[in-house]
């Protein structure tokens, strides 16, 4: 059996409200919560990044997994906000977690759902039987440029998950990918916002991909939507993945538990493995769980996954998704919400 | 006992026979050396001395304020003494105290005849001043981690107030009358009395402590003229002896020390410098203490002797420490009113002690003294270095 | 922060890797080559514990050129649980509800930024717990 054997998450404590957003930009507060269903979103910490984002996330996945660091032999983070353009931000982790030196190392990146592909390479890994352990992480400090409707959904955290053969919480069915080169969304090299197509990255775009990767997957699985407890999709907004979800035949019950994102935002590369995060913090042992990432440019991972009876020894030992998200929150306004996100223009 | 260590640690009497400074403050027109020159060149004249043999100067960092390293050098070429010995001396805030040290030591030891002892700093050139004093802590494990000189100060103000119940009030009596002082000399910086309610509403820098209760940043020089006892009975000029000199160290990071409400530095130097004089601390009769903040007055005072611990507040509040008090504190302004040009500092605690005690401080002057004492602190209280002279 | 000097800092800013002095047993955070206490110069490395109680702090208003866009900002003397002392910022919390006591715990954080071309700083924050 091969699957997850350690999961944790990590959410700044920072908020802001998207009425505060609105304001700013004379939108209408009303008609972005109806139409994008959000309502406010995580901000890091001046203090915080992806790096820090994600070792907080795999500290609490080593508390799960309740390993020895040295024995996982791959580290890979999925992000879109790495700190460094240059410079890998899992050798910053490893050195935190006392993982290494005989690991393989790399950053990631594949708009939102560089998480989901470093998931995959650490599953396979172990799979190949490289290695003992793998470490997968989508984390993310997202940007969207003040006024843009991305704004108003991006945020910041993450998720990791151990991958093992051993003590599985939750074993791996089936995966897959959906990908193409389609232009909905990105950042060039040096630019500070990412640019995106507007309506265009809704259907030949997110839908699109979610929809055939989630199609391809329930056929590659012989499964129906109603065989699975949870399913949770990518979550640019509150809106798109209840669609989405509901033309592959998934019920607003199923994805509940994952749909953070009306009060997380849009943690980019962190979006759909913290849903996973949040199911796997109530899911009981031989829970099916379907899992269908997005990543703009763009391609979708599918993953199921089975809940084991493992699952209730390992969950509390760590914070829980929904504690984080909904506890110890602080709020700030906007302006305080523009220094945070270095928005405002200041000499060197 | 007192005498075995006495002897062991003098050799020849040595005195202070002439002093000079510049005025502390923003001295925009004036560079570091032209500082430090027209200070060295007052004490000269001061004393009578046709030559001097070698010198000490005092500084915190002419590299991080004016990017200038190698002072001793630099102000022996431009003090017109060389080719005599230079040397720049540094333990940050106590550089001064450090040079002066120096000095005594060359001349005790009977090296040479004349020595001038002097501190220097140049602090408005433009340099991050915060992170140039900072460089006085642990770099790597205090300052790092944001940590500033008036936030180190503040955190043993709070654990002061926390544990001996030593109020805001109290601290910021040690500004007024350090203010009240320094507008009674010339060469202060603020010669400007300030109220407690000012003191109270000052701005806040590091909390519990705002910006009445921080010494300012300043340029200054000073400079003071060391020759045997014997020599300055020979220029029949006014001198005072030195009768103690001692110096103690603590760990560099504040964190790492047994207390953080104590400055164990200035209890084991007051306590070696006591012994050497054959002195008490009641027979001390004013002193000049290293008020960098006001919280570091009152903790001083207490670990000198003055005051029993935790009592110090107490004393700067009820006037103990006043001219005219018990044990006059800080009678030229203190760092607080008549300027911290960190290197300087020490020295012109030296100058205060040499004024007082040779009758010459005008309406500050303190009746009758004979013994006054200079400490002299560096960082957080990771040194310290105490003189007591003697009137003669 | 230069690269040589960032680097050899690592295992005690990212691990809290500390000296236990094998004479006496003395934890010496960072490390030292001679212990304080009893001057033994046989050490083996620890990791300390992440949880501790803050002994004093203060909140930087007015603050180094590195940090004046971070100001307010509380920086704290914090003893750890295996009694190690260390000064760390308190981050997340609202500077006026601090107090003497309070319960606290290190995480990773960002420290600090070289400009705008250099490195990142990370090593220890403290938060309220």
């Amino acid at each position: 059996m091969i699957g997850i054997v350690g999961y944790g998450s990590y959410l700044p404590r920072y908020r802001i409200k998207v009425d505060l957003i609105a304001k700013q930009w004379g939108a209408d507060t009303e008609a972005i919560k109806r139409g994008l269903m959000l309502y406010e979103k995580t901000v890091p910490g001046t203090d915080e990044d992806t790096i820090t984002i994600s070792v907080e996330a795999a500290k609490y996945a080593l508390q799960r997994a309740r390993i020895d660091p040295q024995k996982i032999g791959a580290v890979y983070i999925g992000s879109e906000s790495h700190p460094y353009a240059v410079k890998p931000s899992a050798t910053i982790l490893i050195d935190a977690l006392g993982i290494g030196p005989h690991v393989h190392v790399a950053s990631y990146e594949f708009a939102c759902k560089a998480g989901t592909e470093a998931m995959y390479v650490a599953y396979s890994l172990v799979k190949a039987g490289e290695m003992e352990y793998a470490l997968g992480i989508g984390a993310d400090t997202s940007q969207g440029a003040p006024g843009d409707a991305l704004e108003y959904s991006a945020s910041a955290g993450g998720s990791a998950f151990i991958m093992g053969k051993e003590n599985v919480v939750a074993e791996i069915l089936f995966t897959n990918s959906y990908t193409s080169d389609t232009p909905d969304f990105w950042r060039r090299e040096h630019e500070f916002y990412p640019r995106h197509a507007g309506r265009f990255t809704g259907e030949p775009a997110y839908f699109k991909h979610i929809h055939n990767a989630g199609k391809n997957l329930l056929e590659k699985s012989g499964l129906s939507p109603k065989d699975f407890q949870f399913a949770v999709f990518h979550m640019p907004n509150g809106k798109f993945p209840q669609e989405a979800g509901k033309k592959l035949g998934f019920t607003k019950e199923q994805m509940e538990v994952g749909w953070i994102s009306p009060w997380m935002g849009n943690t980019y590369s962190g979006s759909s493995p913290t849903g996973l995060s949040a199911i796997l913090d109530v899911a009981k042992p031989g829970d099916k769980i379907f899992m269908v990432s997005f990543g703009s440019g763009a391609g979708s991972d599918g993953f199921i996954y089975k809940v084991t009876n493992e699952i209730d020894k390992v969950r509390d030992l760590a914070p829980k998704l929904r504690d984080m998200l909904d506890n110890d929150k602080i709020y700030l306004d906007y302006g305080e919400y523009a220094k945070f996100r270095k928005k405002i223009i200041l000499n060197e | 006992m007192l005498n075995e260590m006495k002897s062991r640690f003098a050799g020849k009497d040595v005195a202070v026979i002439g002093v000079g400074m510049t005025k502390f403050g923003e001295l925009w027109k004036k560079s570091l050396r032209d500082i430090f020159v027209e200070a060295s060149l007052k004490a000269i004249e001061n004393s009578g001395v046709d030559h001097i043999d070698s010198m000490y100067v005092g500084t915190m960092s002419g590299g991080l304020f004016v990017g200038q390293e190698h002072i001793g050098a630099v102000m022996a070429d431009y003090l017109g003494v060389a080719p005599i010995p230079a040397t720049r001396v540094e333990s940050a805030c106590a550089s001064g105290g450090a040079a002066f040290r120096q000095a005594y030591f060359e001349v005790a030891s009977g090296h040479s005849e004349i020595v001038l002892a002097g501190g220097v700093e140049k602090m408005t050139d433009g340099a991050d001043v915060t992170e140039a004093l900072a460089a006085a802590a642990d770099q790597e494990y205090e300052v790092y981690n944001g940590i500033t000189f008036p936030g180190l100060y503040a955190m043993i103000a709070r654990a002061h107030m926390h544990q001996y119940k030593t109020t805001r009030e109290q601290l910021a009596h040690v500004a007024v009358k350090n203010h009240k002082n320094g507008s009674m000399n010339p060469n202060a910086q603020f010669r400007s009395p300030v109220t407690l309610e000012q003191v109270m509403k000052a701005t806040m820098v590091a909390d519990p402590l705002r910006l009445l209760d921080c010494s300012p940043v300043s340029d200054g020089g000073a400079a003071v003229i060391v020759c045997s006892v014997d020599y300055a009975k020979k220029l029949k000029k006014p001198y005072v002896k030195v009768v103690a000199s001692a110096q103690a160290s603590d760990t560099i990071a504040l964190h790492s020390r047994e207390s953080l409400t104590a400055l164990k530095c200035v209890s084991v130097a007051a306590d070696k410098a006591y012994k050497q004089a054959g002195l008490k601390p009641s027979d001390i009769n004013f002193a000049e203490v290293h008020d960098c903040f006001t919280i570091a007055e009152i903790v001083v005072t207490e670990d000198l002797g003055f005051f029993e611990k935790g009592l110090g507040g107490a004393a700067a509040e009820n006037g103990s420490t006043a001219i005219g008090g018990k044990i006059p504190i800080n009678t030229s302004g203190g760092l607080k009113s008549k300027g911290h040009p960190v290197g300087a500092t020490g020295v012109a605690q030296i100058i205060e002690l040499y004024e007082q005690l040779t009758g010459n401080s005008g309406e500050r002057q303190v009746k009758n003294a004979k013994y006054g004492l200079a400490q002299n602190m560096g960082g957080s209280g990771a040194s310290c270095i105490i003189h007591i002279l003697e009137a003669v | 922060m230069i690269s040589p000097r960032y680097h050899r800092e690592i295992p005690q800013r990212y691990r809290l890797e500390a000296g236990k002095c094998k004479q006496c047993g003395n934890i010496s955070f960072p490390p030292r080559l001679v212990c304080p206490k009893c001057k033994s110069k046989s050490f083996e490395t620890v990791q300390l514990g992440r949880e501790g109680k803050i002994l004093t702090f203060t909140i930087i208003r007015v603050g180094p050129d590195k940090f004046s866009k971070e100001t307010p900002y509380v920086v704290a003397i914090i003893e750890l649980n295996d009694g190690v002392r260390l000064t760390a910022q308190v981050s997340d919390c609202d500077v006026d509800k601090v107090a003497i006591g309070d319960k606290v715990k290190l995480v990773f954080r960002k420290i600090q930024d070289e400009g705008k071309s250099g490195l990142h700083c990370y090593g220890y924050k403290a938060v309220l717990t």
